[in-house]
């Protein structure tokens, strides 16, 4: 069973959940994700792997609050089971020696960011992570990201860590000063599209992971399809990764906001019961 | 005469038998009309998604259909089954009120009769071939109909026939999915002694019997009660556990699998690729059914949700595209319509559910092809553009091959548009599998013993043929059992 064996709260909203996992510890790679349901009634709601343990056969997820369901998955406790759990699924971060890479990371976009930093560093690359949120308490893993990065700039809106400002700015930052091979970003949809604008006038290979929406997870649904270089893919099949500069970003938001309506009333009723 | 027409003839010649056709005159029983199933009003089936519409024949109405059949010396029938049932025995015990005697007929061949009474397309297998319509061009024995009454009749009784298995062999196999190709491969493997493990991708077992087709045409539980018989054979079933991703099939071998069935269908859906395909509001038919039939998001307790609208198009023709504006319909849909580029003898959907449909007030739009879809300014669809057809020269389906119509453009309103233009192989497996051969189309290769191009992994069902049929699949499943249990056998001497 896949029960959780720890559980801490990065901040109000965002919980890290260390589930016991063993096949999928030990099969997952970068840029793989995980299916959940956590009860009968439950979504099934996809996941970025952050970390695994093969030995101990677990695996780490980081979820934000944003609906009914992460809500759920919140108030889990340790020793509490997940219904389902699937995966590892999607494809892996395609990691191999380049030179420096730029590694941006934004919200909970950290967590699956983590182990492609990760993979880059131990690939022998010289890499450069720019973490950016709204404020101090919403800036995640920061000491395991340095631990795999030459250099980690901090960027808050409000300035209460790091510098005052947003990713790009960090990010144009390091163009400026020192020859960047690739790009690599994942966050929310807004800060994706333009860390990807500000790569493609340097003209930096960038991929950027998806966080579309899904059913299955397994390519059977087409709930997940993005459009790539005027190709509808299906993210969880195709990617969660693709090359930025031809990713159709307002397709992307606006299909992320396809069921805002239903959700809102799904997660007032939600609020209303509990 | 083969082996197998000996087998009918024999059965054929047991005394009961002989003295049922003796009981009636032939024309007392040609002079009979076919049965009607009852069913659900339309009215009421409307408001429920999980109300089944066929209600099923009466004890009185299956004994009267049963002695329309005449037990015909030259069978047909079985003909046209893709799994060779041995129809008139099966018929015939019904008359003889054996409905025990029946469903163990079913399932000598059929694992799952429940299923395949409800959603074979008899029409264009077993009834087409009934002496009935052929010589006396009268409508044929209702065989669908007694098929799922004898399996209803078994499940209800409560008892069911846990088919015999043969002692343990000591070798294990596997297969890569659980729809009816699977299904069916499971049940033959273990009677013949294997160790067998179906492993699923999804949180439940079934396949498209699950995702798929809804309650209103095949109730779960239905499909539940023929999984427990399988379960209580002693076959283990792992759900969530996609065959190499979780574990690669190495790693399965190197745990003791020494036989692979991979039924893991033809799960990824085709968009037509037309402007305006991605605004919300327009998906997959598989994406519509899995949200209601395996998340249950028509239903208020379940937390998944569903799109719905009130002017609802679904692309196609097929059986998909009837249980998508069915369903559409169910979820309070005002005008639900069947968009399809053909004409409506052409529909590959079985005949009853276009029945079922039209009764339901659907809509149908034929000769009518999407051009493209316009949207609001969030991006939800409110408009379809599509231009009507006319039918041309056959092409190699032979079916006469759609031509538009030049100016012919119109435009509907619609908030929900479902497209069910049809299914690709899935992917995964051959993905995982440098060594496996497979078509152009992405179907898995295999020889007539459903053998791939690596010895021990065999396939069968959707990711052979493309979508096909249930029954299909299910013979796919029990002629790879055979295969594989003769491979075994020969290879490990
Ligand atoms: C809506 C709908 C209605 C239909 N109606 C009818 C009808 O009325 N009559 C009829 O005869 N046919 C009908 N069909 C077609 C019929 O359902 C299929 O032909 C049949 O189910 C195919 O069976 P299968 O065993 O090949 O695979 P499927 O039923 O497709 O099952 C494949 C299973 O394999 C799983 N899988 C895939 N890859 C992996 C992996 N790597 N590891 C583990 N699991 C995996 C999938 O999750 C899936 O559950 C319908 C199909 C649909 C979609
Ligand atoms: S989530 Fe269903 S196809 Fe990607």
């Amino acid at each position: 069973m896949n029960q959780i064996v720890e559980k801490e709260f990065f901040s109000e909203n965002v919980v890290k959940l260390v589930v016991e996992a063993p096949l999928i510890a030990k099969a997952r790679k970068p840029g793989n994700f995980v299916i959940l349901r956590v009860s009968e009634n439950g979504e099934r709601i996809p996941l970025t792997i952050a970390a695994a343990d093969e030995t101990k056969g677990t695996i780490t997820i980081i979820a934000q609050k944003v609906g009914v369901s992460t809500e759920k998955l919140a108030q889990l406790e340790v020793g509490d089971a997940l219904i389902d759990l699937v995966g590892p699924l999607g494809k892996e971060t395609d990691i191999h020696n380049v030179g420096t890479v730029l590694a941006c990371g934004g919200g909970v976009g950290v967590a699956p960011l983590l182990p492609i930093v990760e993979g880059f560093k131990k690939a022998g690359n010289r890499v450069i992570s720019v973490l950016a949120a709204r404020s101090k308490d919403l800036i995640i893993l920061e000491d395991e990201i340095r631990k795999w990065s030459d250099e980690v700039i901090i960027m808050t809106d409000d300035g209460s860590h790091g510098k005052k400002g947003l990713v790009t700015q960090g990010a144009e930052e390091v163009i400026l000063r020192e020859k960047v091979n690739e790009c690599i970003v994942i966050g929310p949809a807004i800060m994706m599209k333009f860390t990807s604008l500000l790569t493609k006038k340097y003209n930096i290979p960038t991929q950027a992971s998806l966080n579309s929406m899904m059913v299955d997870g397994t390519g059977m649904c087409g709930a997940c399809r993005v459009t790539v270089g005027g190709k509808t893919k299906f993210t969880c099949v195709d990617g969660p990764e693709f090359d930025a500069h031809q990713i159709d970003f307002d397709e992307m938001m606006m299909r992320l906001g396809g069921y805002k309506t239903e959700e809102k009333i799904d997660f007032e009723q939600f609020m209303n019961r509990s | 005469m083969t082996i197998q027409s000996e087998y009918l003839k024999e059965r054929r010649d047991q005394e009961w038998r002989a003295e049922l056709r003796n009981k009636l005159k032939g024309k007392e029983r040609t002079n009979l009309p076919r049965v009607h199933m009852p069913e659900e009003s339309p009215e009421e089936r409307v408001k429920h998604q999980n109300l089944e519409v066929n209600t099923g024949l009466s004890k009185e109405q299956a004994l009267v259909e049963a002695s329309r059949c005449m037990d015909c010396a030259n069978p047909t029938c079985i003909e046209g089954c893709p799994v060779q049932i041995n129809i008139p025995e099966f018929i015939k015990n019904i008359e003889r009120e054996e409905f025990a005697l029946a469903a163990k007929t079913l399932k000598q061949t059929n694992a799952l009769p429940a299923v395949c009474g409800r959603v074979c397309p008899q029409e264009k297998q077993c009834e087409s071939k009934c002496f009935y319509l052929t010589k006396l061009k009268k409508e044929p024995v209702a065989i669908g109909y007694l098929e799922r009454f004898a399996a209803d009749w078994e499940q209800n009784s409560g008892i069911m026939d846990i088919p015999e298995c043969a002692p343990k062999n000591g070798k294990k196999v596997a297969t890569v999915g659980s729809g009816p190709s699977s299904l069916s491969f499971a049940g033959d493997m273990i009677k013949l002694g294997y160790e067998v493990t179906v492993f699923e991708a999804l949180h439940e077992i079934g396949g498209v019997l699950k995702y798929g087709i809804p309650e209103f045409r095949l109730p779960n539980k239905k499909v539940d009660i023929e999984l427990d018989v399988l379960k209580k054979m002693g076959v283990k079933f792992e759900t969530n556990f996609i065959v190499g991703r979780t574990a690669s099939f190495d790693q399965l071998k190197e745990e003791g699998y020494e036989g692979f069935f991979v039924g893991s269908g033809a799960g990824l859906p085709r968009f037509m690729n037309i402007p305006g395909e991605n605004n919300n509001g327009i998906l997959s038919s598989n994406e519509y059914l899995t949200r209601v039939n395996l998340m249950g998001a028509n239903n208020d307790k379940n937390d998944t949700l569903v799109l719905k609208g009130k002017n609802v198009a679904v692309i196609g023709g097929g059986n998909t595209a009837m249980d998508s504006v069915r369903t559409a319909k169910r979820l309070g849909a005002e005008r639900a319509i069947i968009v399809y580029r053909r004409s409506r003898v052409e529909m590959p959907a079985r005949v009853e559910e276009v029945k079922h449909a039209d009764e339901e007030g659907i809509e149908f739009m034929n000769l009518a092809n999407p051009l493209e879809y316009f949207a609001d300014e969030a991006g939800r669809v409110n408009k379809m553009r599509v231009q009507m057809m006319e039918l041309g020269e056959p092409d190699s389906s032979g079916r006469r091959r759609p031509v538009p119509i030049e100016g012919s453009e119109t435009d509907i309103d619609v908030d929900l548009v479902i497209v069910a233009v049809g299914v690709s192989p899935n992917p995964l497996i051959p993905a995982c599998l440098p060594d496996l051969t497979v078509s152009r189309w992405g179907t898995i290769e295999v020889n007539d013993n459903m053998q791939s191009s690596i010895p021990v992994l065999f396939a069968g069902g959707d990711i052979v043929r493309g979508g096909a049929t249930v029954i299909l699949a299910m013979g796919d499943g029990r002629n790879a059992a055979k295969s594989m249990h003769e491979y075994l056998m020969t290879i490990n001497k």
